[in-house]
């Protein structure tokens, strides 16, 4: 079962290789992270997919929340939005393919980002599947290159990840 | 003031009166100033056992443990030993120093990623770059020591940062917003767990090292419900050893009765305790008739990590078990307890006598002649497991051992920080000959403290516990384990330290010779030469299950003896 987790981190140097050593050292399978900054000044937020069952997933975040610097941990089973960012290079052979190519782009929503004499970069965001659907659709044209970043996910509507409360001890 | 002053005054705010350490290049400003401190550094011959003797202080004393070592192969001699105390739940801080900032990451002489390496060992470590945030760091390690989950903490000290001119304030907020241990367990899930105890017709109560400060709590608990205890290894002295509800120790070289019970068990009430693999075999077949495992624990890591809760209670062992306390009632057990009788009477810990010296029996003479009233620290061995057996903790704190990562070596070094912890009390360390060479270079430290520790080396010759496993397990083939033909003199090892050294090979003169040992005034080595061939029992084989205990040493039966 894949998973899509949240964590909200306090971005002190190092906290990332805190998170990906603590779940390369548990053993977990991580099959995504991705880290980016939050509109508060201190807090990163970092996007993981995980496979496992119920038990790896409730182990992967309650190891995550051990770590002193993890504020928050979120397994967005509920609605939510998930994105990821593929740069996908195609090798062009002549104007016919370089139409069809086009074609594909538009039904995907992929935006062209760099043309060249025997290649076209194009730009893609969506889940996980509709990037791996384009790039088995251009597949056959010729893959060049593909860098594709982690999933990164928010809960849909209010349900945000914040700073909980001080609660005395 | 500089960083190291700075330091220093950090942690005397923070009660620190003893750190053990060796000094090095980059943590030399530190120790320029300790010069004019009132903290007491006891210097210890390898980093090593630095941070074994804090973990011993802090747990012998209740407080957190301070050890400091300077960068590179100093701070790496750190790793076994905090890891040792994350294992064993231990708040410990460690101290290093660091190359200057500006030679950081440039193979500088004496430069490790310490603060990487040590991520994995400790419960968390900070890096100290702006000599400001000195009192502010300081606060939050002991903080996150000693609170929650207790652990190790280390802090990294570049050296410019020990040398900077301190302008911050003393006066510091702690703020760490992902650091919120819960302590109050859930009261719906107390209220849960008294229910079932209630309907329980074959109940146990485990208790582990996590229990420690509970232990008034968990004597009410049990004396009022009349449910039979099993402390675990590090849970030795959280119940008394010589209750008449005591069980002994469960798991590999646990009582047969504390197995028995536990497999049987309709329900068990597991307080402090993280169901390592020498407690539960194989975790598919532990405890088979336990419809309810009630879980206490301060770190909602343990609770369903590797056995299956029916109801978790995430507080403190002392909070949790009081409000146990508060609602228990008592059982009749009397059918269970007659059952548990008879284990308890079949199949007490023993061994067989031999003409030969046996470790048991130095042990069970040591318990007598004290009548438990020490602090016993050990190394880790068949001495260690015989420490276990033999000797009844009734007191927490009076039992120091590695258990989580079993590191040969620690008891010297804990035996050390323990006195220091408890000045005036007696402090016996159980070592093997294997065990007490890994850190034996701390006589030196022991003599020029002249600390009341009674070191008892049981020597067989052998590192013994490898050589009986490869006895049970491997056709006998004794691979590396053989010692006698090499080992030292240890008594006149002893006397070139200066301590005095006793050789006991005669069974006759064990009684005698525990009365000489313990009327001598400061430190005493005791070389006791015994039985070579003996093993630990019970035991179940590793990946067993408590069906598959071995009561006593099969070869023995064999040979009918």
């Amino acid at each position: 079962m894949r998973h899509l987790v949240s964590v909200l981190v306090q971005d002190n140097p190092g906290v990332l290789q805190r998170i990906a050593g603590l779940i390369a050292r548990r053993g977990f399978n991580i099959e995504s992270l991705a880290v980016g900054r939050t509109h508060q000044p201190g807090l990163s937020r970092i996007s993981l997919v995980v496979s496992g069952d119920d038990a790896v997933l409730e182990q992967v975040e309650k190891q995550l929340n051990r770590l002193i610097e993890v504020i928050k941990v979120t397994d967005h089973s509920e609605p939510h939005v998930e994105r990821e960012l593929a740069l996908v290079k195609v090798s062009i052979a002549g104007m016919e393919e370089r139409l069809e190519v086009k074609d594909i782009a538009e039904a995907f929503r992929a935006r062209i980002v760099d043309v060249a004499k025997k290649s076209i970069i194009f730009e893609l965001t969506g889940d996980s599947t509709k990037v791996n659907n384009f790039v088995e659709a251009m597949r056959p044209y010729g893959l060049l290159e593909v860098m594709r970043t982690g999933a990164v996910g928010m809960s849909r509507g209010e349900q945000v990840l914040k700073v909980r409360e001080k609660k005395a001890v | 003031m500089n960083g190291a002053a700075a330091i220093l005054k950090a942690l005397e705010m923070q009660g620190v009166d003893t750190i053990f350490g060796h000094p090095g290049g980059t943590i030399m400003p530190t120790y320029d100033a300790l010069y004019d401190s009132p903290i007491r550094h006891i210097l210890v011959r390898h980093e090593q056992a630095g941070v074994h003797a804090a973990t011993a202080y802090a747990r012998a004393s209740g407080r957190v443990g301070v050890c400091m070592a300077t960068s590179g192969p100093g701070a790496l001699n750190l790793v076994t030993g905090l890891q040792d105390a994350l294992m064993d739940s231990t708040p410990v801080v460690a101290l290093t120093g660091n190359v200057p900032q500006h030679l950081i990451g440039t193979d500088a002489f004496q430069e490790a990623d310490v603060v990487g390496i040590t991520q994995p060992v400790t419960k968390h470590n900070f890096q100290v770059r702006n000599v400001n945030d000195i009192p502010r760091v300081i606060a939050e390690a002991f903080y996150i020591a000693s609170t929650g989950r207790p652990g190790p903490v280390l802090i990294d000290f570049p050296k410019d940062v020990q040398q900077a001119e301190f302008t911050g304030s003393f006066d510091v907020e702690i703020d760490l917003p992902g650091y919120k241990p819960t302590y109050k367990g859930h009261p719906r899930q107390i209220e849960r767990a008294l229910e079932a105890l209630q309907k329980a017709e074959k109940p146990v109560l485990m208790v582990g090292g996590g229990a420690l400060n509970a232990a008034p709590e968990i004597v009410a608990l049990a004396e009022k419900t009349g449910i039979p205890v099993i402390p675990t290894l590090m849970g030795l002295g959280v119940f008394p050893g010589t209750h008449p509800q005591c069980l002994g120790m469960p798991g590999m070289h646990g009582s047969v009765a504390a197995n028995r019970a536990i497999h049987h068990a309709d329900t068990i009430l597991a307080i402090g305790l993280r169901f390592d693999d020498r407690v539960t075999g194989k975790v598919s077949r532990f405890a088979p008739h336990a419809h309810t495992i009630i879980h206490v624990d301060i770190d909602p890591a343990e609770i369903g990590k590797l056995v299956k809760t029916t109801i978790p209670v995430v507080g403190d062992a002392k909070w949790v078990a009081a409000e146990l306390v508060k609602g228990a009632q008592k059982l009749n057990l009397s059918k269970w307890w007659a059952q548990l009788e008879d284990w308890k009477t079949k199949h007490p810990f023993a061994w067989k006598p031999k003409p030969h010296l046996q470790s048991q029996e130095v042990i069970q003479a040591f318990w007598e002649a004290t009548q438990g009233k020490a602090v016993v620290t050990s190394g880790v061995g068949q001495h260690q497991m015989f420490a276990a057996q033999f000797y009844k903790f009734d007191a927490p704190r009076s039992w120091i051992n590695s258990g989580g990562l079993g590191t040969m070596g620690v008891g010297l070094p804990f035996a050390i920080g323990a006195a220091l912890a408890r000045p005036g009390e007696l402090v016996i360390d159980f070592d093997g000959d294997g065990s007490f060479q890994m850190t034996l270079q701390e006589l030196a430290t022991l003599k020029k403290h002249n600390l009341n520790v009674k070191i008892v080396i049981l020597n067989n010759g052998f590192l013994g516990m490898v050589r009986q496993w490869q006895d049970l397990f491997h056709a006998k083939r004794y691979s590396e384990v053989y010692l006698a033909d090499s080992n030292p003199d240890f008594a006149k090892l002893a006397e070139a330290y200066g301590i005095r050294g006793i050789t006991l090979t005669d069974k006759a003169k064990l009684h005698e010779t525990v009365k000489e040992v313990l009327a001598h005034p400061g430190p005493v080595l005791l070389e006791a030469r015994v039985y070579h061939e003996e093993g630990v029992f019970p035991m179940i084989p590793s990946g067993g299950a408590a069906e598959d205990m071995i009561i006593e040493n099969p070869r023995e039966t064999v040979a009918g003896d």
